[in-house]
């Protein structure tokens, strides 16, 4: 488990190995995989996955809050216990992995952003939204999380700063692939963006961040 | 019942909350703080970032004297409150509404906003707005803060610092506690954010919103909380929410700039004034203008509100 601030992280080893590791950021409600997925089974290194706040094996909060941003130190908390890595991100943490990839470029080597439950987020401008409340459950993942994270703003200037964040400070030429096929419109900003790759699956683009 | 500390700090106009209690909003505990008779009509209060309820020890007797039930509340992290888990401008408005609904049930009541919380409330009004008979907002609303005229490379360089501070901020106060200190200790770390404070006032704070340990005195505030910050939210944004308001607004902001402070420009919030509304500037005053002077403020206030009813 790591530590997050006042939330315990769980993070997975799903194939132990050496060299630089690839990093699993599952999509909203998911939880990370048992088993090595077949899309990163060639990956050469070793093969990690962290369960986000509210999900899986890690801490589920009371009273809610999350914000991408908590999640973006979720995965900064696995990066500093791993070194450097590779990023697949599912819908939501497809997401997250561009920011991290932009907050710690010279940490995540190659961050690829793939479909998956929770891509879109909310809206991208300020909207008179519900301000509710939820029962509490006792297993993961956390309504709070699928209401909250659901719905956060990703305005798209907001998501093409991150991948400036990256392209500027990674030694990378591409450090950003976009594979997923459903592009909401901070996915189609960022990538339009110079230097932003897009292939046509994970196992395609991992072959250019495995060396 | 003026306020006097367990360590003989008076302040004058100071009074301690007539009542003091606990809810539970889906298991996390909100504390509240109330002055003036149980049985008069409510007044909701709401105090700004870093900040506590009995901020309002002066501000809020004047309106429990002129006939209110004044309701305030530490926000999470903030005073008595739970620390989180998680914090959030949606939690923050998630925790303002159980506070309405505990003091109020869905009735329409009047609020009053300091920084942060009239910022909250705004929001909140224009998510509930059944929630509201009228609003007063004292420097609570933000507006565009002027960007510096620099290169792209160099703007970025800026949100960098912004992130990585903030993710380093949060790996470093993981099960972080308030340094300890003597009062005058933390009165000076205090001082530095409210620089227009006195001495004597920021002592008085110590004894209100500091717990005493055996290693010395140490704030309430939950140590993984920073000033500032980042992500998607657009200080302007409130502002749209600002104009659509249909509650009585009367919206006050202050003439002397404070790092606490968003330093709105007036000209840049009157366009979005609500109908009816009114935008006053609180010369001489700083960003903490109800402690500063509350009479002066409270009266303005009163008069706004009109007869409790």
């Amino acid at each position: 488990m790591l530590t997050h601030n006042h939330v315990q992280l769980a993070l997975h080893t799903l194939r132990a190995g050496s060299g630089r590791a690839l990093l699993l950021l599952h999509g909203l409600g998911e939880r990370s995989p048992d088993t090595v997925p077949d899309a990163v089974t060639d990956w050469p290194g070793p093969v990690t996955a962290l369960d986000f706040t509210g999900h899986g094996a890690s801490t589920m909060p009371v009273g809610g809050g999350y914000t991408a941003e908590i999640l973006m130190a979720d995965a900064d908390a696995a990066v500093q216990h791993l070194g450097d890595v590779t990023v697949v991100g599912r819908g939501l943490g497809a997401y997250i992995g561009l920011l991290i990839a932009g907050a710690r470029a010279e940490r995540v080597r190659g961050a690829v952003l793939a479909d998956g439950p929770g891509v879109s987020g909310g809206p991208s401008v300020p909207t008179s939204q519900p301000v509710f409340s939820l029962d509490r459950v006792d297993t993961t993942p956390d309504p709070y999380a699928l209401a909250e994270l659901g719905r956060d703003l990703r305005p798209p200037d907001y998501a093409t700063a991150f991948a400036r964040l990256a392209l500027q400070g990674s030694d990378l030429d591409r450090p950003i692939t976009v594979v997923a096929r459903f592009r909401p419109s901070w996915l189609l900003a960022v990538a339009e963006e110079p230097g932003v790759a897009e292939a046509d699956s994970i196992t395609t683009a991992l072959t250019t961040y495995a060396d | 019942m003026q306020s006097r500390t367990a360590t003989n700090i008076d302040i004058p106009g100071a009074r301690v909350p007539d009542r003091e209690y606990r809810i539970d909003a889906g298991g996390f505990g909100i504390a509240l703080h109330e002055w003036g008779d149980a049985d008069a009509p409510v007044l909701l209060l709401a105090h700004g970032g870093f900040d506590f309820a009995r901020t309002f020890d002066t501000f809020a007797p004047i309106f429990a004297d002129a006939g209110w039930r004044v309701v305030s509340w530490d926000h999470r992290g903030h005073g008595d409150s739970d620390h989180a888990h998680l914090y959030s401008w949606d939690a923050d408005l998630r925790d303002a509404a159980a506070v309405f609904d505990h003091v109020a049930g869905r009735r329409p009541v009047p609020a009053i906003g300091h920084s942060k919380g009239g910022a909250l409330l705004v929001q909140l009004a224009d998510a509930q707005p059944f929630r509201f008979a009228s609003l007063a907002n004292i420097d609570g609303i933000p507006s565009k803060r002027p960007i510096p005229d620099v290169a792209e490379h160099e703007r970025t360089k800026m949100l960098t610092g912004e992130v990585t501070g903030w993710l380093e901020h949060r790996a470093r106060t993981a099960g972080a506690r308030r340094k300890p200190g003597t009062i005058d200790e933390l009165a000076a770390r205090r001082g530095r954010m409210n620089p227009r404070h006195s001495t004597e006032w920021l002592r008085y704070l110590v004894t209100v919103g500091a717990t005493e340990t055996d290693e010395g005195w140490r704030w309430k505030l939950d140590p993984s909380m920073r000033f500032g910050g980042f992500g998607p939210w657009r200080p302007e944004w409130a502002l749209m929410r600002l104009a659509g308001l249909g509650v009585p607004f009367y919206g006050m902001l202050v003439e002397i700039e404070e790092e606490m402070g968003w330093g709105t420009a007036p000209d840049d919030v009157r366009p979005y004034i609500p109908d009816g509304g009114r935008l006053e500037i609180l010369s001489g005053l700083g960003h903490f203008a109800h402690i500063e002077d509350p009479d002066g403020v409270a009266g303005r206030v009163l008069e706004f509100l009109g007869v409790p009813a």
